[in-house]
């Protein structure tokens, strides 16, 4: 299953972000931070213990069930005065948590946690990255592995000189993308997809920020 | 395509060398004005590097022209790692307009591996783009269909790894450059000539001039850490051996006797139309090496 992939801010990052703010009130998510063990209960216990043990008044805490909910800002209400009365909220879930409850709440919110991509975890603390959303999909010429997000550099004409022995040359043990794709397109007989020269991309097939209407007339955000 | 001092010595079927020179980490020439003064009347072209490995220096098209401003033969070499689209069209029109006639067209390598780990590695086009971009340009067009005024010409080439371990996606690739514009290639360092023969009976059959890559061994500690940190590069377990045994003080001899050996035998043996001497940090020595080799 795709998820929302974290990692932990450095509690230096953390503790200059709260600097000035005393009363905090710390969010986990149910979900994928739950799933990745980065904001679900445990994790929201042991920050609000750690920040209480660093001179912090922790106000409450909570884990909501998808912190990227349209629901968020109910689910923050029945805690009432101890989130109104907070300098501040330190959010444990990916920033997509973290903007929708700034929007709802309207409170000061600090992020406790880096946002690295969407991905799944691939053995028990392996986590990869599945899809660049890049807007322009060539799985079908790649044997169903996206060298967009799967090589380094995002090459579409085959490996780059970097790759040693199946792997990228960045050095951390990773696999080279374009070794998978040739290896899976052979074994599919489809070799000459690969002969196949791709021209530069569209790096605007989706421009930043991402916005689609399936319908002229979609409804304004 | 241009017609430049370098494209004539590919066409002309005589033994084509090239070298390189590097860009300052800084503004002082010196050094390397001194290595163009040692390698303009002796080599046939210089390459001047990028950035290379993704370390920040005095730019590659700054250098090239320096080469140039000096009586010397340059080939830009281009990396796609640090500038769009844009940018690349842009120096290459600024390469054409001032002389600049030959570009070596690279992905360049990661910038993680460089020494501004922290930078956007841009990657917008890649060797293979970058060489059609070429060929776009020459026909007065740009990347986004538009006329220029005035269109460039050069002589463009890529570089291939004969001894990448798969072979065959590197080989792919190769044959893509070639397809995409590439009109001559120099090779990562090829060590053991028997594997480049049979790379050579491949790449015969292609419209390309092969420059065999030549990497000075300075020592056996050397030939080891490339074996084990360079993508591609592999040196045979009895040149180490012949790099150990040379007496302490004369390595770098010896590693000049064996480029030496190397070249004579490819020469000797009509295996490419070729070398491209790379003296990484011993520029100085190239001509040496040219001597060992009878050139």
């Amino acid at each position: 299953m795709i998820r929302s992939i974290t990692r932990n801010k450095p509690e230096e990052e953390i503790d200059r972000l709260l600097e000035g703010l005393t009363r905090i009130f710390v969010i986990g998510c149910g979900t994928c931070v739950t799933l990745t063990r980065t904001g679900g209960a445990d994790q929201v216990r042991g920050m609000s213990e750690a920040l209480a043990g660093r001179g912090k008044l922790i106000t409450g805490e909570t884990v909501l069930p998808v912190a990227c909910d349209n629901l968020t800002g109910e689910a923050l209400k029945e805690h009432g005065p101890k989130v109104e009365q907070s300098d501040a909220l330190l959010i444990m879930t990916c920033a997509f948590g973290v903007q929708t409850v700034a929007r709802q709440s309207g409170k000061t919110v600090i992020p406790a946690l880096d946002t690295l991509f969407m991905g799944k975890e691939s053995g028990v603390g392996r986590f990869d990255e599945i899809c660049t959303q890049c807007g322009s999909c060539i799985l079908g010429e790649t044997g169903g592995i996206c060298p967009v997000t799967a090589c380094h550099k995002g090459m579409m004409n085959g490996p780059c000189g970097g790759t040693n022995d199946g792997l990228c040359e960045i050095g951390d043990g990773r696999d080279c993308a374009w070794t998978l794709i040739y290896d899976r397109l052979k074994e599919l007989g489809r070799l000459d997809v690969m002969r196949r020269y791709q021209a530069a991309r569209n790096h605007q097939a989706s421009p930043g920020p991402g916005i689609w209407r399936d319908t002229p007339e979609a409804e304004e955000g | 395509m241009g017609s430049t001092r370098f494209k004539e010595a590919l066409d002309s079927g005589k033994f084509v060398v090239t070298s390189e020179v590097a860009p300052p980490k800084g503004t002082n020439l010196e050094k390397m004005k001194h290595h163009v003064e040692l390698l303009r009347d002796r080599v046939d072209a210089m390459n001047v590097t990028d950035h290379q490995s993704s370390v920040m220096r005095f730019p590659s098209l700054g250098g090239a022209l320096l080469v140039k401003e000096m009586g010397g033969e340059p080939i830009l070499q281009m990396t796609c790692r640090d500038r769009n689209r844009l940018a690349l069209q842009a120096d290459l029109l600024f390469a054409a307009a001032r002389g600049i006639g030959n570009v070596l067209c690279l992905t360049g390598d990661s910038v993680i591996l460089g020494d501004h780990k922290e930078a956007k590695g841009v990657f917008d086009l890649e060797s293979s783009q970058l060489l059609a971009a070429v060929r776009t340009l020459e026909k007065g067009k740009d990347l986004g269909g538009n006329a220029l005024d005035g269109a460039p010409a050069f002589c463009a080439g890529a570089i291939v790894t004969p001894e990448a371990n798969p072979l065959e996606p590197q080989l792919i690739k190769f044959e893509k450059k070639i397809e995409a514009g590439a009109e001559f290639i120099q090779t990562q360092a090829v060590y053991d000539l028997d594997n480049f023969k049979t790379f050579m009976a491949y790449a015969r059959a292609f419209p390309v001039k092969v420059l065999a890559g030549i990497i000075l061994l300075t020592s056996a500690p050397m030939a080891r850490f490339m074996n084990k940190n360079v993508a591609g590069v592999r040196v045979p377990g009895e040149l180490i051996d012949e790099m150990d045994a040379a007496p302490k003080g004369r390595k770098v001899d010896k590693g000049i006797e064996i480029a030496g050996r190397m070249i004579r035998r490819i020469r000797d043996e009509r295996m490419c139309g070729g070398v491209h001497i790379m003296a990484i940090g011993k520029e100085e020595r190239v001509p040496d090496i040219m001597e060992a080799a009878g050139l």
